[in-house]
């Protein structure tokens, strides 16, 4: 079973997300999103200081035989991008919760909070999907 | 049909297991009135009946084993070892599909890994490669793939393009927005909204740019430099064009028949830093289970059959079979012999523009060339070609009226170049 | 390396890179001695110093490419069932034809009086073509069957265009080869992906859905038939008369033309362009990865926009259209892969109209044999009767733990090349079969025994089938690093080393 963490928040494309208290937010992939897609070798990632609306692509993880997208879980700004795990992408496999965040972003609207799931309905979502 | 092996018994057996008694039981979902239509076309034929066919509609044509030739322009006749051939009708390489399974295709893949070196060294770029269509859409993905590097949408380039190279840019980038400048003198025309300049080297009339310039020029401005190369035996003779961010041309001269015009073999090369823009497969080296040193087709997320509609092309087959013909040439030759080819085809270059600026009337054209060159005849070039190839020379291709574009590589002899030098003559003196 | 040669081996031998093997001085040519001095060269720049290419003499050359060729595995080999590939026998004098001077030694711009006999040929192939699917007329030039489907949507393009409108949208079904959507993209057109049913055919509903969304907008409708999942679409004059309707064109890609060659024009479907994949249907050679060709055929109203040139018959003579006004231009150099044109003719001409019905047959009714004979082994997604290529996936073999991956790399240890893996994507673990006409009973045979016993190690003994392959050149590869530090060359092989 994969980990699912009780202080993020979760999008259905499962990617997770740390709220801050000054309306930044740190994300990344889950867990199951990391398995599920098996060995990462490259990541591209955003410019810092690109903004993005909810939903649009952000950025690109990819395994040997498939790419994946990264959707803007919050429509946002980027702050910060992990150079980390453009230069290792394993990271992302080994330590998705932890060293291997995406980006850190600025929330640019507030109301897009009330999409997020919580751990317990991300939970539900992925014995959905078993 | 000798290529179908099913006798009648093995048919009503396999029929028996499939539940049915008819074949076109098979065909159920297709509309029924469009089965088995009447087709104006003969039956099937033995192979001495299509041989003789064939071999009567080949000695139709006027071929270079038996004509003599200074035609170029783009295409080249080179002799090829007896090596290339038995290598590349080897079943296993002739017959074997894309190696997808690497396990099983080690051959064509080290052979495709050995292609990418030898492309890379000789242009001078850090990655190559496993091969394009021709140069023509090479140099149509080159451009492509400028403007996905640069995220700029203009193109710039040079005059003195194969004209069949400028038709094929053209064709593909129709749809796209931007501008697409013909231009001789990009240091007025590429600017900060040029996504690449393209230059031929050595261009379609054979005279050789200075590259350095060209470089600086698309660096103030940020715009890539295409280097696109027809007659790769030139890379020789010539330094690696390295000021380039992207050399992509023709490799057929080394290791194929002309054959009309294809198969040829395009080749891609380009700096490292856009190995993941690039279109094509490449071929990367790895281990297996055992640690032994392995090759695998990678970066395969470029391509169509994963990325599908963000794919960086839609090339799927290439040119698998020509590259491998090029590579058992080019080892054949290795740096030595590489280099001598390249020195004698200038060396006899350089004796048929002797030769031909002897005549009364003819001038040279070009300050600089390798095998092809520009002769400006006091007559009509394209009658002349008419005229000498009834007598059995393919005297070069007429750019116009007077020009006419000539070529001179290894196979060329002394007494080819004194019958067309004679024919002219000829023509000269019969005015 | 990290291989010890002394090591026994029998006659798999190890064979490393030519560059490995060089010895400063040695050659495999020999030319008259040449030594340019300065003056003498006319090039206008220094001479090329050090290229850094490998020294080896002619036996060196050759034992290195007759090794590497015993690591590959051809239709030569033995049986080749890779789904939507189309891997039937390659006829050996198609290679002796195309290697008759008259072909291989003749220039694409010599006067075209002196190569009436390659002209002749080349109409007589779109001849045979505009017969076989049917439509008014066809283009030889394109070089592969992606860059066919490329020409073929580009020629969409101008026709709309022409009437005003170039329209946005181009239809592709989710069951398509990745080449379709990367072509209609490539041409600048927005893909609608239309999903398919749980039969795995076009799901009616969806189309019209999206018809009713796009409508005008929609350019073409691209659709593989029979389908990528070995399906002929029953509903496929409906789908054409939906497309028509909306003044939009139907393509079809033409990847599995092999299942109705002889025995349907696809002009009688509704189609309106189609490309042929002669690397597949008329048996040229794969090559390890090509060279194809990827003629295009297309209906009366296209015609204008066939790329240049084309060849017409004028009197007695051939000849080549260089320019029409409304042609989407050159989409290759010169003329197309004329050396693939003598291949596939020649194969024609073998077969003829008689014999190219019996490779539609065959190769359907070996494909329908198989799927009989392994359906208690294997999960059918659909039903069939399928076409030239049978699907099935590794569904009833997911308790075991055993994935479509380990039964290929299973048959590989049989002396088998694995079918088409994880591919149409619309099941998961597919196993596409494709035999084609040209397998003989017995090869079949034992085919389908091996694919019963590899089914019956996976419940037995799953542990064994995930360690193959262990009789193949190399075992399983490490992908990963290959893709996450590329080593693409030589040199960069030797930086990684130092």
């Amino acid at each position: 079973m994969s980990e699912v963490r009780d202080e993020l928040k979760y999008t259905e494309e499962h990617e997770w997300v740390l709220l801050h208290a000054d309306d930044t937010a740190t994300i990344g992939i889950t867990d199951y999103a990391q398995s599920s897609l098996g060995d990462l070798v490259f990541v591209e990632l955003p410019e810092e200081g690109t903004t993005f609306d909810q939903n649009e692509e952000m950025a690109v993880v990819e395994s040997v035989k498939a790419a994946s997208e990264i959707y803007a879980p919050l429509s946002c700004e980027v702050l910060e991008v992990n150079k980390e795990v453009e230069e290792a992408p394993e990271l992302l496999n080994n330590h998705p919760y932890d060293d291997a965040w995406i980006a850190r972003i600025k929330i640019t609207d507030k109301k897009e909070l009330e999409d997020l799931m919580s751990a317990d309905d991300y939970k539900d979502m992925l014995e959905g999907l078993v | 049909m000798r290529y179908i092996p099913l006798s009648e018994q093995d048919k009503q057996q396999m029929l028996e297991r499939c539940g049915v008694t008819d074949i076109n039981a098979l065909f159920c979902h297709a509309p029924q009135h469009t089965l088995d239509p009447a087709y104006n076309l003969p039956n099937h034929m033995g192979e001495l009946e299509v041989e003789r066919h064939l071999v009567s509609l080949a000695n139709k044509n006027k071929d270079f084993a038996h004509n003599t030739s200074f035609l170029g322009a783009g295409c080249y006749r080179h002799h090829i070892p007896a090596t290339v051939d038995m290598v590349i009708q080897r079943s296993e390489f002739l017959t074997a599909y894309t190696p997808y399974q690497p396990e099983i295709a080690q051959g064509t893949l080290m052979a495709l890994f050995e292609f990418q070196s030898y492309i890379s060294t000789l242009t001078g770029q850090p990655v190559a490669n496993a091969s394009m269509y021709d140069g023509a859409t090479a140099m149509a993905e080159a451009a492509l793939m400028a403007q996905r590097v640069t995220k700029r949408s203009n193109i710039v380039y040079d005059t003195d393009i194969h004209p069949d190279y400028k038709a094929v840019l053209k064709t593909y980038l129709s749809h796209i927005d931007g501008e697409f400048t013909e231009s001789a003198s990009p240091a007025e025309t590429v600017n900060e909204q040029t996504a690449a300049y393209i230059v031929q080297w050595p261009n379609f009339k054979g005279d050789i740019a200075d590259l350095n310039k060209l470089k600086s020029t698309c660096q103030q401005q940020g715009a890539l430099l295409i280097v696109v190369v027809t007659e790769i035996v030139a890379l020789g003779i010539l330094p690696a064009p390295n000021q380039a961010d992207i050399v992509v041309g023709e490799a057929q001269s080394i290791g194929n028949a002309m054959s009309y015009g294809g198969p040829h073999l395009g080749f891609f090369a380009c700096q490292e830093s856009m190995v993941r823009q690039m279109p094509g497969r490449l071929c990367g080296q790895t281990t297996d289970a055992d640690g032994r040193t392995s090759y695998v087709l990678t970066l395969n997320t470029r391509e169509q059959h994963i990325r599908r509609a963000k794919a960086t092309s839609n090339i799927c087959t290439n040119q698998g079979l020509c590259a491998l013909a090029f590579t058992v040439h080019m080892s054949l030759l290795g740096e030595q012999g590489f280099k001598q080819l390249a020195q004698i085809n200038h060396q006899n270059a350089c004796h048929l523009a002797d030769a031909l600026t002897s005549l009364n009337g003819v001038q040279v054209l070009n300050t600089t060339f390798f095998n092809e060159f520009v002769v400006r005849l006091p007559f009509s070039a394209p009658k002349l070609v008419a005229d000498l190839a009834n007598e059995g020379i393919l005297a070069g291709y007429a750019l116009n009226d007077t020009d006419l574009l000539v070529c001179a590589t290894e196979m060329t002899t002394n007494e080819d170049m004194h019958h067309l030098v004679q024919a002219i003559r000829i023509e000269i003196e019969g005015k | 390396m990290t291989v010890n040669k002394r090591n026994p081996q029998g006659l798999l031998l190890e064979e490393v890179l030519l560059y490995e093997q060089s010895h400063s001085g040695r050659m495999g040519v020999d030319f008259r001695a040449v030594s340019l001095s300065k003056d003498e060269q006319r090039t206008g720049l220094p001479l090329r110093e050090s290229i850094e290419l490998p020294e080896v003499s002619e036996p060196q050359v050759v034992r290195h490419f007759v090794r590497l060729s015993q690591k590959n595995y051809g239709i030569d080999s033995g049986f080749f069932p890779l789904g939507s590939c189309t891997m039937k026998h390659n006829p050996r004098l198609n290679e002796k034809l195309a290697r008759l001077s008259g072909f291989s030694q003749i220039h694409p711009l010599q006067p075209q009086s002196t190569v009436q006999g390659m002209l002749e040929l080349m109409f007589n192939l779109q001849n045979w073509l505009n017969e076989l699917s049917g439509l008014a007329q066809t283009t030889l030039c394109p070089a592969a069957g992606a860059h066919g489907e490329l020409t073929g949507i580009m020629m969409i393009r101008a026709a709309h265009e022409d009437k005003g409108n170039a329209r946005k949208v181009v239809l592709v079904p989710d069951s398509a080869h990745g080449t379709n959507p990367a072509t209609a993209a490539m041409n600048g057109y927005k893909i609608v992906e239309i999903k398919s049913d749980t039969n795995g055919l076009v799901d009616i509903q969806a189309l019209d859905a999206a018809i009713e969304k796009h409508g005008t907008d929609i350019a073409a409708f691209m659709l593989t038939n029979p389908s990528t999942c070995g399906l002929f679409e029953p509903n496929i004059l409906n789908i054409a008369e939906k497309i028509h309707k909306i003044g939009a064109y139907f393509y079809c890609d033409g990847a599995n033309f092999n299942a109705i060659v002889g025995k349907i024009k696809p002009a009688d479907l509704g189609i309106d362009v189609m490309q042929y994949n002669l690397h597949k249907t008329f048996s040229t050679p794969h090559g390890g990865g090509g060279p194809g060709s990827g003629p295009v055929s297309v209906c009366a109203e296209l015609t204008p926009y066939l790329p240049i040139p084309l060849v017409v018959k004028e009197g007695d003579n051939f000849k080549l259209i260089e320019e029409a006004p409304k042609s989407i231009g050159k989409i290759k150099g010169y003329h197309g892969q004329a050396g693939m044109f003598v291949r596939a003719y020649a194969y024609m001409l073998s077969h003829g109209k008689d014999g190219l019905k019996q490779v539609a047959e065959a190769a359907v009714l070996n494909a329908n044999y198989i799927m009989h004979s392994l359906k208690d082994d294997y999960f059918m997604p659909f039903n069939g009767p399928c076409m030239h290529e049978c699907l099935f996936t590794d569904k009833q073999q997911k308790e075991t733990g055993v994935t479509t991956l380990d039964i290929a790399k299973g048959l590989t240890d049989y002396g088998f090349h694995p079918m088409t893996t994880y591919f149409p994507l619309i099941v998961g673990g597919a196993m596409l079969i494709e035999p084609t006409e040209t397998e003989p009973k017995e090869a079949i045979d034992e085919f389908i025994l091996t694919m019963k016993e590899l089914a019956n190690i996976a419940q037995q003994n799953p542990e064994a089938i995930k360690q193959m392959p262990q009789h193949t050149p190399r075992k399983r590869l490490d992908e990963v690093t290959a893709a996450r530090n590329p080593i693409l060359t030589y040199q960069m092989s030797r930086q990684t080393q130092a």
